[in-house]
């Protein structure tokens, strides 16, 4: 599955990151690399952006963006 | 001496910035770009100057940002790096170090925020982590000055010994193995282009653009680079730039594993958490977020800014009145009375009481910045702004153009990007200042006395609606190229500290006293001049016989399609550049009208339809000289500005011209 369609509260373990240029390169190097696990914690006011918790820190990323990463779902 | 500040966004990077170099602080921008260069010579030392160079997380070739960090790094060469780490997210932020040490600058890594991990119950054995680096690492808090000393002694140290990270193998395996086959290859090229072998080599196998068009290697070079790296690519069942990012990460992993003890989320962390279950809630957070801008605007424009400027413009009025009476005792010829009094007093004078209401605003602005609320604005916002290709960060600046849009264009400093900041630049004077209100207000009353909230709302939302066509415009002329993407780390909350909110008021009112002895300066002069004599230059005593008006009288005929060539609304458009405010104190100057009486003396220059099509103009024509000032600064050159502000009078003659010309077919005129 990808990250877009995994609710808030549940838990990814990253498989692959796909789409590319500046895109992919950002994603990389905020630490969404193959094997990192990323937990969903909130949808914005308006459905997008989506929170995430990763790697000990808060990033928010575009429900676009997290379509293109692979992930399978985790048991917190 | 010169030294590199770098580090993520949030580390803290500012408050150490200005612990370690106090009030003494120069900003400019980049050559070329408008990107922030702060420069401070470091307090006690003699001759060591600190360069701030923009937060980012990573030396990708990608934005304006992190192109401009690299080339100072490469070309620059500082005599040493502080690379500021925050010790509460230490995995991401040392990915940006890993990197520095692939460039082979001299590093020292300030290991910020120790009072928080220690208040968690947290450690990190600094001894055992700078050995693991090959770094050495000092521990401080910037907020409280803790360990600061230490570290600028410490930078003094490997300043000197030119004490470059040591050659630890960040690399292992296959990645390795691709870069050492690679710096064998391009060592020949490499000469010419002065860069650091090993930051070469890794580049090339990255794919880095920037780097492989410098090297300019043969084809058969490029097809032996292009072989290894597929062998990598196949090896590892990955792609080259996630095998380098994958490979930092391990290592990371690997430097902290014993060095850092961590237990679960820091305190800040959960504690932001349950404050963001609040402010960025799926019902109440836009609410919330409405409400506090409001709060800013009622207390900068109503409350505490108004009271301040209103007191600020009775002491420039006092100064003024002064230095009119003592020319006059003194007898001092008329015309350089005129052009004392009138011309500079009166012009510098009347964009200086904009000053208290400025520093006000960026007093807020800083507070909502410095405590991580402007990311969650953007978190909130952003599905709004995402179609005219900007991001929610552009939200706040955009909000402050309808009180003033000189604050706003200086308030565009915040946002992450280069493209974004000038984009947003170019939007902000779309959104109606408060200082044309008088001009709507004074129309209304004479032409729609029973319309005017339609016609107030009417004209505000207008703007924004040629904001976002001219948005949509922008974006797919010259801004085509990929937004940059919208990944944002949202901080934790975090207490300003005083004296960083200080020092941003500082700079905010030294920015703008600058410009208001410049180029506002000079526009008070030339416009005065204008008003005052006549072409045989004779001073006038008729507003109608002077240059100015002879201007108007020139120009008329281009607003004759819009309705409105009459020279006095052409001569109100031109002394409205030095401040909106004028249009209607000129239209009375001109009319022989008090200003409380020109509603009913308007009538015989314009009819409702003509008002309107002049209030579409004004609404969208040129901003005041103020904000073309600072949008010249922001954009970094009088040549951008002067292509923004050309194609902004186009737009406004464009929407003026439809405005009249349809209304025309409509009311048969």
């Amino acid at each position: 599955m990808t990250l877009n369609k995994l609710s808030p509260g549940a838990y990814g373990k990253i498989v692959a990151v796909g789409g590319e240029g500046a895109l992919r390169r950002r994603l990389l190097d905020m630490g969404l690399t193959p094997r990192t696990r990323v937990m969903v914690r909130k949808v914005a006011p308006m459905g997008d952006p989506i929170e995430l918790h990763l790697r000990g820190y808060e990033l928010t990323i575009r429900l676009e963006d997290a379509q293109k990463i692979e992930i399978t779902e985790e048991r917190a | 001496m010169i030294i590199a500040l770098l580090g993520n966004p949030n580390s803290g990077k500012t408050t150490l910035f200005n612990q370690l170099t106090g009030s003494n602080q120069h900003v400019g921008n980049f050559p070329g770009v408008t990107v922030e260069k702060k420069e401070g010579m470091i307090k006690g030392q003699k001759n060591m100057t600190l360069v701030d160079l923009p937060g980012i997380y990573s030396l990708s070739p990608y934005t304006a940002e992190e192109v401009v960090t690299r080339d100072f790094l490469l070309k620059d060469k500082p005599e040493a790096v502080i690379n500021i780490v925050d010790a509460t997210n230490i995995e991401r932020n040392l990915y940006l170090t890993l990197q520095l040490m692939e460039v082979g600058v001299p590093v020292v890594v300030a290991l910020n925020m120790m009072d928080e991990v220690r208040a968690n119950g947290d450690s990190i054995d600094v001894q055992m982590l700078s050995g693991n680096l090959g770094l050495p690492i000092v521990p401080i808090s910037a907020a409280k000055n803790e360990g600061c000393a230490e570290l600028v002694l410490k930078t003094l140290e490997v300043a000197r010994e030119k004490d470059r990270p040591r050659g630890l193998d960040l690399c292992q395996g296959e990645v390795h193995r691709a870069v050492h086959a690679i710096a064998h290859i391009i060592e020949k090229e490499l000469k010419a282009t002065g860069l650091p072998s090993r930051y070469a080599a890794t580049k090339v196998v990255e794919g880095d653009p920037i780097t492989l068009s410098k090297l300019n290697l043969s084809k058969s070079e490029m097809e032996i680079v292009e072989t290894i790296v597929s062998d990598m690519e196949r090896n590892l069942d990955t792609d080259r730039e996630a095998a380098l990012a994958d490979m930092r990460y391990d290592f990371i992993a690997n430097a902290c594993k014993d060095a850092v003890k961590k237990n679960g989320n820091s305190r800040e962390l959960q504690r932001s958490i349950r404050i963001d279950e609040v402010l960025t809630h799926k019902v109440f957070g836009i609410p919330i977020f409405l409400c506090v801008m409001l709060l800013v605007f009622f207390l900068t424009f109503n409350v505490i800014g108004k009271f301040l400027s209103d007191g600020f413009s009775m002491g420039i009025d006092w100064v003024t009145s002064m230095i009119d009476v003592g020319l006059s005792n003194l007898g001092i010829n008329e015309a350089v009375h005129s052009l004392i009094v009138e011309g500079v007093c009166v012009g510098v004078g009347s964009v200086l009481s904009f000053l208290p209401t400025i520093v006000t605003l960026f007093f807020f602005l800083s507070i909502l910045e410095d405590s991580g609320y402007m990311a969650r604005v953007a978190f909130v916002m952003d599905k709004l702004l995402r179609k005219i290709g900007l991001s929610g960060r552009s939200f706040v600046p955009m909000l402050i153009g309808f009180g003033c849009s000189v604050p706003a264009i200086m308030a565009t400093r915040t946002l992450a990007s280069q493209r974004d900041r000038r984009m947003t630049i170019l939007l902000t004077p779309f959104m109606s200042c408060s200082a044309k209100l008088p001009i709507y207000a004074t129309f209304s009353a004479a032409f729609f006395p029973d319309h005017a909230p339609l016609v107030l709302i009417g004209l505000y939302v207008g703007g924004m609606v040629m904001g976002v066509l001219y948005g949509l415009l922008l974006k797919s002329t010259l801004f085509r190229g990929n937004p940059v993407p919208f990944v944002m780390e949202l901080p934790a909350y975090r207490l300003p500290s005083a004296k960083s909110v200080v020092i941003h008021m500082w700079e905010k009112a030294k920015d703008f006293l600058v410009k208001a002895f410049t180029i506002i300066f000079v526009a008070s002069i030339v416009i005065w001049a204008l008003q005052s004599f006549d072409a045989r230059l004779m001073m006038v005593s008729d507003g109608g016989d002077s240059l100015l008006a002879a201007i108007g009288r020139f120009i008329a005929p281009i607003f004759v399609p819009l309705g409105f060539g009459n020279w006095i609304s052409s001569t109100a458009l031109i002394t409205g550049l030095s401040a909106k405010e004028a249009v209607v104190s000129t239209l009375a100057v001109l009319t022989n009208a008090e200003v409380s009486m020109l509603p009913q003396v308007l009538g015989a220059y314009f009819t409702p339809l003509t008002a309107l099509s002049f209030l579409t103009f004004t609404l969208l024509y040129m901003p005041c000289f103020a904000a073309v000032a600072a949008i010249k600064r922001e954009l970094g050159g009088m040549k951008y500005a002067a292509a923004a502000m050309i194609a902004q009078c186009g737009v406004a003659w464009i929407a003026a011209f439809a405005v009249y010309q349809i209304g025309r077919l409509i009311v048969g005129g």
